[in-house]
């Protein structure tokens, strides 16, 4: 036996010696400056997105969004956005002459996976460029992730105040709104309706979006005049909400505010519906649900509880301008059904990096944030947009929608109420909600 | 304690060689080829390979050798990451005092629920370790939040005191300067193989892992923990305490998976919840039946085995296969990728479970029964005696 450990230990000490001097001889011949410069005629990037978990049907219309922005990208179809976009520096050529490839992995809205497919997305498929997200913890993650690893992160659905608040990093960049603008746009709608003496019982899923979105709607209904009974935190897995729902009468509260998203939302609307929640007067007013932060696809799983039911979201596709109706027609084209909010903002993310990277005339990370910051554009459904430099938010119009009551098709659930102008839902940076954060510096890697 | 076996040996140097080569053995076709999907040589997923290697020898020590079988041991990975990256918030990005502290941490808290749990054997024991390690999971979703940061993940901010580190000091994990994420990557014509400095510590961790779980095998310790195995109520009557040893047995790899659960933390500075979950647990006792449990080796195959699919599979995405079988007929093509599409891309779960339940039945050893089956047959064929009995699971 000590033949074979012998020869054993020979061979594999020989191969691990050329193993280990080779590097010396051939390393930093590609070194381009940053993480994963594409040297061919292709540019890959990454599609991060819930496949299964709470968000799964998010996660879905997302990866239909970006499929559609690659092959819009790349010369295919009839260019959706890109022609109403008021940046012209896409010509259906890829991106900088090279062809858009993309990778696909699932986040199964778990922190660790999502970060574990990022990984093997930036090492191993070269991806230049990681976008994707249906919750703000993972996005916040992987957020984390790409600043260390030296590329972009474009974050698709995260509304959390953090992911551009105390969490933003210098790589990362956010097109879709936040709480703050929610209840800055929803706060006055509220008030007109239901009037100034209400009394507010909140449900909040217990994570950084629950949390800074509950803060937020609190503060905006509290100027107004409201008060705030309660707030009850729910874990994220919760199924089953009528435990949470039965005290909210006791409470002496007349409003509920359900601080939940996805299959959450769906779950405490319908629990608190059959209680018969909306059907009671309490002191002397009608009972009424707020949810502030609602989708097309939220509506539809939780069918006729809806209808009538306030909320704010990022972009609806009834709107009217030229951008919204450029992005329906070829989703629904392809597809055979409108886009929800989700494929919305991935959409315009890719969009806009594939612009950045025009612009700048790289792919460099560093390249990519100076082209981005303080970049203003329109047309691409939200009106006039302005990425902020100092963290990395969009700032744009908010939509307060309402539960429509004769909803026409299985699509047409949700009704645009008030276009809240950008001006009132604009907020200073170092804003309490938004401090004890730090951009740090761009990243590049490598 | 009794000096290895020859067979030990030879296991052993397998096992060194296998770690060390990692980045060329996983990385067989060149980049940029369509095989090239199927590499799996990339510094996060060998990462991986390693520190579930040694999550599942350690699960193996327990459930290999004593039977116990206990669906609670991910709450031990997440106490061994959360106590990791603590020491990073509250020291610094040196991963040494954090590994330290995720071993002790998790030696501590088996400690307590083995001393709990394992007063019931058989099923009993493995309902109280699930119940002890969702109930873990549960608080770290809601009540310790302020230990935890909940459902977001704790992680590293830059206001954190970290009273060790300096002024120009390295901001990611690192030990003693050489970070845990630099990668070397060595281009030998179309092939690009990746030296990562995070993976060779693991596989360092991984290799001395082994080393102690062999000497433990067969030391006289492994021995009673095999006896306990056999027939625990005919070693109770003859006079033997037995409980002594399958606390001794549990505490140890609780901290092996302690140990796995900081080395997580330590190459990606983040400790979400969802580890300590009980699918998680789960996982980790498909890993060693999947390998082979109470083989020496089987629980590392099996890990890796699960990962791979997880990695590599879970990305097969339909353009993929579209780009595969572009070459056949348009319907013809659509139809090989809807059916195939079921089980790659998010489907990969399928075809785990599809081949899991085969192994179980055709290989009840796992992995493992396989490799030993292929020598044999490979052995008879050259007409060699297969009388050998060196290799034995302990049944």
């Amino acid at each position: 036996m000590s033949n074979f450990t012998r020869r054993g230990l020979l061979k594999s000490g020989a191969v691990l010696g050329a193993g280990m001097a080779m590097p010396t001889i051939l390393t930093a011949a590609s070194h381009a400056g940053y993480t994963n410069a594409p040297t061919g005629s292709s540019v890959t990037l990454g599609f991060n997105v819930p496949q299964s978990g709470p968000y799964a049907g998010e996660g879905a219309d997302e990866l239909r969004a970006y499929q559609l922005a690659v092959e819009h990208l790349n010369g295919g179809g009839d260019g959706g956005m890109m022609n109403t976009f008021s940046s012209k520096e896409l010509k259906g050529n890829g991106i900088l002459g090279k062809k858009v490839e993309f990778v696909t992995g699932d986040t199964q809205t778990k922190s660790d996976a999502a970060r574990a497919s990022a990984k093997s997305m930036i090492e191993k498929d070269g991806a230049v460029m990681i976008t994707g997200g249906s919750s703000s913890g993972v996005a916040i993650a992987v957020q984390g992730l790409c600043q260390e690893a030296g590329v972009i992160f474009m974050a698709g659905l995260t509304h959390s105040n953090d992911t551009t608040g105390k969490d933003k990093k210098a790589n990362g960049f956010r097109h879709f709104f936040n709480g703050y603008m929610s209840a800055a746009a929803l706060a006055p709608v509220l008030e007109a309706r239901y009037g100034k003496d209400r009394t507010a019982y909140h449900l909040t899923a217990d994570y950084t979006w629950g949390w800074t979105q509950q803060e937020s709607i609190q503060a905006a209904t509290e100027a107004k005049g409201w008060q705030t009974a309660a707030n009850v935190l729910t874990p994220l897995a919760t199924q089953d909400f009528s435990s949470y729902v039965a005290p909210v009468l006791n409470s002496g509260a007349d409003v509920l505010v359900l601080n939940h998203y996805g299959g959450n939302m769906i779950n405490s609307l319908t629990s608190a519906v059959q209680f018969g929640l909306r059907d009671k007067m309490v002191n002397g007013k009608q009972f009424e649900i707020v949810v502030p932060l609602y989708s097309r696809l939220m509506a539809s799983g939780a069918g006729e509880n809806v209808k009538g039911i306030f909320g704010s979201t990022n972009w609806h596709w009834s709107l009217t301008d030229e951008g919204s109706k450029a992005f329906v027609k070829s989703f629904g084209e392809k597809y055979g059904f409108p886009p929800s909010q989700a494929a919305h903002t991935v959409y315009c993310q890719t969009m806009l990096y594939a612009d950045a990277a025009e612009r700048a005339g790289t792919f460099n990370p560093c390249g990519i944030a100076e082209a981005l910051e303080g970049f203003k554009f329109s047309g691409l459904g939200n009106g006039d947009v302005e990425y902020r430099a100092e963290d990395h938010q969009c700032f744009k119009d908010v939509l307060v929608v309402k539960g429509k009551e004769n909803p026409t098709s299985e699509f047409d659930l949700l009704e645009v109420v008030e276009i809240t102008p950008r001006a009132q839902v604009e907020y200073a940076v170092d804003h309490p909600m938004f401090a004890g954060g730090d951009l740090g510096k761009c990243n590049p890697g490598a | 304690m009794k000096s290895l076996n020859s067979s030990d040996k030879r296991t052993l140097l397998f096992v060194i060689v296998i770690s060390l080569l990692a980045p060329f053995l996983l990385n067989p076709f060149p980049t940029g080829s369509g095989m090239a999907q199927f590499n799996a040589g990339y510094p996060d997923l060998m990462q991986r390979f390693a520190y579930f290697g040694i999550l599942a020898i350690g699960f193996n020590i327990l459930f290999g050798l004593t039977g116990y079988l206990s669906f609670g041991h991910a709450a031990f990975l997440g106490v061994g990451s959360y106590a990791t990256v603590w020491m990073f918030k509250l020291l610094s990005y040196n991963i040494v005092p954090g590994i330290i502290l995720a071993v002790i941490m998790a030696g501590l808290f088996s400690l307590l629920i083995g001393f709990i749990s394992l007063r019931r054997s058989g099923i009993y024991f493995s309902i109280l370790t699930l119940a002890f390690a969702q109930m873990s999971f549960a608080l770290a979703y809601s009540v310790l939040t302020p230990l935890t940061n909940g459902e977001t993940g704790l992680q590293v901010y830059n206001d954190d005191p970290q009273i060790l580190m300096g002024e120009n000091a390295i901001t990611s994990p690192h030990l003693f300067g050489l970070k845990m994420q630099d990668t070397f990557t060595l281009d030998l014509g179309p092939w690009a193989f990746q030296f990562n400095v995070g993976y060779y510590v693991c596989a360092l961790f991984l290799i001395l892992a082994f080393y102690l779980s062999v000497r433990i095998f067969r030391s006289p310790f492994g021995l009673m923990l095999r006896a306990i195995k056999t027939n625990q109520t005919r070693l109770n009557y003859t006079g033997i305490n037995s409980r002594p040893y399958t606390l001794a047995a549990f505490v140890i790899s609780g901290m092996y998976a302690g140990l796995a659960g900081g080395l997580m933390a330590s190459m990606d500075p983040l400790a979400g919840a969802e580890r300590m979950q009980w699918t998680a647990s789960g996982e980790i006792v498909l890993m060693t039946i999947l390998g082979g449990a109470g083989t020496l080796i089987g629980p590392v195959l099996g890990a890796g085995f699960i990962k791979y699919f997880e990695n590599i599979f879970s990305k097969i995405n339909e353009t993929v296969l579209h780009g595969w079988f572009a070459w056949m007929p348009d319907g013809l093509e659509d139809a090989v990728v809807w059916v195939l599409h079921l089980f790659t891309g998010k489907g990969w779960h399928l075809t785990l479970g599809l081949l899991f339940m085969l192994i179980v039945i055709f290989l009840p050893g796992g992995l493992m029964e396989g490799a030993d089956r292929i020598t044999d047959w490979w052995k008879r064929k050259r007409g060699k005696d297969v009388s050998d009995t060196s290799k034995t699971p302990a049944e």
